[in-house]
């Protein structure tokens, strides 16, 4: 190529931007009061009863509200879509007061129906949902949702009245208004729209497009380019209309974390999903201003496989968790401000914090292997570590090997696989040690610790404990908030003594945020209410 | 003509059903399946989303139930993005690519051809040497160098146009500049070989001799010659444009096809897969025609 055609592309680069300086997309937005939000994926879909994600989250929640909402500082419950409610004594009999002025997005009021309907829909086994289970704290809804009863009546949500609903549990629950609240699976739907667009029970039923999407949220949908935008602008019959300040949110879903990045830089964004890794340290020196780190409820986490013959000894399997430097491996290897996890559940989970702490202690970890006839981890089989394909699962696994090789040692070998092989490789149990993460859906022990049930999908390690399974069900029917922790409590210990598991670090979000958003509070599961949210010229 | 543009068809059935078929069986060789995630899916659920889009039959009762879909030109309903079809999805995205791919390979020759004309003119002086080598530049430097470094420069301190995005026309500029500076180094390159070839030969001394100008002889007798190697690449090099913009749809995010060819795979949504490979063999397989068609009207030597 000649230089006499890059200067061609210069000057048309020029003459299409009229060569000044040009106002940036996102200085613009603030005037109109429009939230640009880096969203990562494009979502499977907007459909409440149909996504599993975390982006797909973001965008419900500007267009839809629960019974229940998020206080923007503390997520606590507060009134939603209902205006109070009542919980029965023995905490399993809930009573929603619907407000008067609530209404869908097309005009009609929001009516006690609507739920039954919604939870009749997504509990209905043909629907495919993939997160119908947060619902099965309700009466009867997981012999339904697995076909065992065909009658929605025996559901334990009812009508009483136009406006008032009748949720009943199987057993008191007290995360129940933090789920309903946060999750999406809790939200309702327009049955009589989801109708007219195809069998509501059935997947791929196209009622979310624009134009269709009836929501009853502080905003409604106005567009959906894949891959491209998804626009919500300001729903003049949400029954709070008057508190919200911002006049609309464009979701960018940009896949690739420099890409998103870029953008921000370049006044595309302002809020990203992520940093780059390599650029988190830069940001904190240069621009602290745009950079937020908020703990976040999840962990990281090694899965030890309890049926392979080397891990069978809890000796070796709590000599492998001694000799891990957590510290160093979040100061220099992940460097996102996370926190060492010495236990499983994330401290201050809904009040709880574990009691029992794992250590690092690299003479105990020692002693221990050579208990276990691998003195200086002689005898011992390498350790294979695996995981899903990407930098930084890998630079953690190098970490990990040299301080087992460094400190115990013991050799280990990496296998990396891509995600979906990796998932197979995990649910099959065919891998040693493997790579694992678990964000809660909501903010209560039990969504960390239900988990390692024996009959737990999400288990994966083999270990079965009837003593653990035993607390968790007790836990999970316990009203008492003090007896409920002590239950979790004695599952934890139980958890970390047989180490089915190598806690790692506990999660931080780092993204980026334009210093003119405001009313966005840090907390732990990254809910930001829209209808909270606004921007403001920053001064100069 | 028209036997040969018919048999040429004829022969794409073959083809496109040979495309189908490994692509059908390969997909579901691969581990993993469309519905596994982190969050374990209970089993009941698992077996009725698996009902519902027809994976629980046996693997050659889905693959007669795909043929047949195929024949009347549905590709069947994406498994990750739950409201779309994979028709749906190509023909939101296709235009997209078509756009970036077109503006690419126009600039491409644009500028490919005119630097190797200019560089064949006065073959082994400076002039060829600078061409050349600008030109040897743009292949080697690959699009996701060169994209973020026109992102860094155009973008982030000049501040003329977005760094992704695709809404305006400005946002067009930088993707097509990437994608065709590669495409325009070969095709320089190709030019000049072809060009020289010709200008050598007997023909263009005749015309010389009898007092053609020199405009009259690039334009008029050494261009139809001389373009025919680039005519060949461009069969090639359109579908390669078309296919390949994954990495330039992902640095600039682009809604193209490109980014869906890939990340479906990553997705296992088989019939996305599928549906995208196929369509991309027809392109393929019609680029390459066009070309024929092309070469036989520039060069009599060749029959039909």
């Amino acid at each position: 190529m000649k230089p006499l055609s890059l200067l061609l592309i210069l000057t048309t680069l020029a003459l299409v931007s009229g060569c000044g300086k040009r106002e940036m997309r996102a200085d613009a937005a603030i005037r109109e009061q429009i939230l640009l939000f880096g969203s990562k994926s494009e979502p499977q879909d907007l459909d409440p009863h149909v996504v599993q994600g975390v982006g797909e989250h973001n965008i419900i929640s500007a267009l839809m509200e629960g019974l229940v909402a998020e206080d923007p500082k503390t997520l606590n419950p507060v009134p939603g879509l209902a205006e109070r409610w009542e919980i029965s004594p023995d905490g399993k009999v809930y009573t929603f007061h619907i407000r008067a002025n609530a209404r869908w997005s097309n005009g009609d009021p929001v009516t006690a129906d609507d739920f039954v309907k919604s939870y009749r829909r997504i509990l209905t086994p043909s629907l495919g949902s993939l997160y119908s289970y947060m619902l099965h704290p309700m009466k009867n809804a997981k012999a339904f949702n697995e076909g065992k009863i065909t009658d929605p009546a025996q559901l334990g949500v009812k009508s009483i009245d136009a406006r008032t609903l009748e949720l009943t549990l199987e057993c008191p629950t007290s995360y129940l208004l933090h789920a309903m609240a946060s999750h999406y699976t809790w939200w309702a739907v327009h049955m009589a729209t989801v109708e007219k667009h195809g069998d509501p029970y059935k997947p791929g039923n196209k009622w979310t497009r624009p134009g269709s999407y009836v929501g009853n949220g502080p905003f409604v949908l106005t567009a959906w380019v894949p891959n491209s935008v998804i626009s919500v602008r300001r729903n003049s019959n949400y029954w709070d209309a008057a508190a919200v300040r911002l006049n609309g949110v464009d979701f960018l879903p940009i896949e690739s974390v420099d890409s998103e990045e870029r953008s921000f830089r370049a006044g595309q964004l302002h809020r990203t999903e992520e940093v780059p890794n390599g650029k988190i340290d830069a940001y904190r020196k240069d621009n602290p201003q745009l950079l937020r780190i908020d703990d976040y409820l999840g962990n990281y986490y090694y899965r030890l496989n309890m049926t392979n013959s080397a891990l069978k000894d809890k000796r070796v399997r709590l000599a492998l968790n001694q000799a891990l430097d957590r510290q160093a491996i979040v100061d220099t290897v992940t460097r996102g401000g996370q926190k060492p996890a010495f236990s499983f559940t994330p401290p201050e989970t809904a009040g709880y914090t574990s009691r029992a702490q794992l250590k690092f202690d690299i003479e105990g970890a020692k002693k221990l292997l050579a208990d276990a006839g691998h003195p200086d981890g002689k005898g011992l089989p390498p350790i294979e570590i695996h995981y899903n394909t990407s930098e930084n699962h890998r630079a953690i696994a190098e970490a990990i090997q040299q301080m087992w090789k460094k400190n115990l040692g013991v050799d280990a070998t990496l296998r990396n696989e891509e995600w979906k092989v990796y998932l197979d490789t995990q649910s099959g149990g065919t891998y040693m040690t493997s790579r694992a993460g678990w964000i809660a859906d909501y903010p209560d022990p039990n969504a960390f610790l239900e988990t390692f049930l024996s009959y737990s999908g999400n288990n994966r390690t083999g270990w079965n404990n009837p003593e653990f399974d035993r607390l968790i069900q007790a836990a999970s029917c316990e009203n008492d908030v003090n007896k409920r922790h002590e239950l979790f409590q004695q599952a934890e210990a139980l958890l970390l003594d047989e180490l089915p598991l190598i806690p790692i670090y506990f999660y931080t979000r780092v993204y980026l945020l334009h210093p003119a958003v405001k009313n966005w509070h840090a907390n732990y599961q990254d809910h930001h209410p829209f209808k909270h949210v606004y921007l403001e010229v920053p001064a100069k | 003509m028209f036997r040969f543009i018919a048999a040429r068809l004829m022969q794409t059935v073959p083809v496109l059903f040979v495309v189908a078929t490994l692509t059908f069986f390969m997909v579901r060789l691969v581990p993993g399946g469309p519905f596994d995630a982190e969050r374990n899916v209970p089993p009941e659920i698992k077996r009725e989303l698996e009902a519902y889009y027809g994976l629980d039959k046996p693997v050659f009762h889905q693959y007669l139930d795909y043929l047949g879909r195929l024949l009347h030109g549905d590709l069947g309903p994406s498994y990750k993005y739950a409201n779309r079809s994979v028709n749906e999805m190509i023909a939101a995205t296709f235009p997209v690519s078509l756009q970036l791919g077109g503006m690419a390979l126009g600039l491409a020759l644009i500028f490919g051809v005119t630097a190797g004309i200019i560089a064949s003119l006065r073959p082994n002086s400076a002039l060829d040497y600078t061409a050349s080598s600008i030109s040897m530049m743009g292949i080697c430097l690959p699009t996701f160098v060169l994209g973020p470094l026109f992102i860094l420069v155009f973008a982030l301190n000049l501040r003329w146009v977005n760094a992704s995005g695709w809404f305006d026309a400005a946002d067009r500029i930088l993707p097509a500049a990437t994608l065709g500076i590669a495409y325009a180094a070969s095709i320089a390159r190709l030019t000049r070989g072809g060009m020289l070839e010709i200008l050598n030969q007997d023909f263009i001394r005749t015309a010389r001799a009898k007092g053609a100008s020199s405009t009259r002889i690039i334009l008029r007798h050494t261009l139809r010659g001389g373009l025919l190697p680039v005519v060949s690449y461009l069969g090639p090099a359109a579908a390669g444009i078309l296919t390949g913009s994954f990495v330039i749809e992902t640095i600039f995010q682009i809604p193209g096809l490109g980014r869906h060819f890939v990340t479906s795979a990553f997705n296992r949504d088989f019939t996305m897969v599928t549906g995208i490979v196929i369509f991309y063999a027809v392109l393929i397989v019609f680029f390459n025609l066009l070309v024929d068609i092309v070469q036989i009207w520039l060069n009599p030597k060749l029959k039909f």
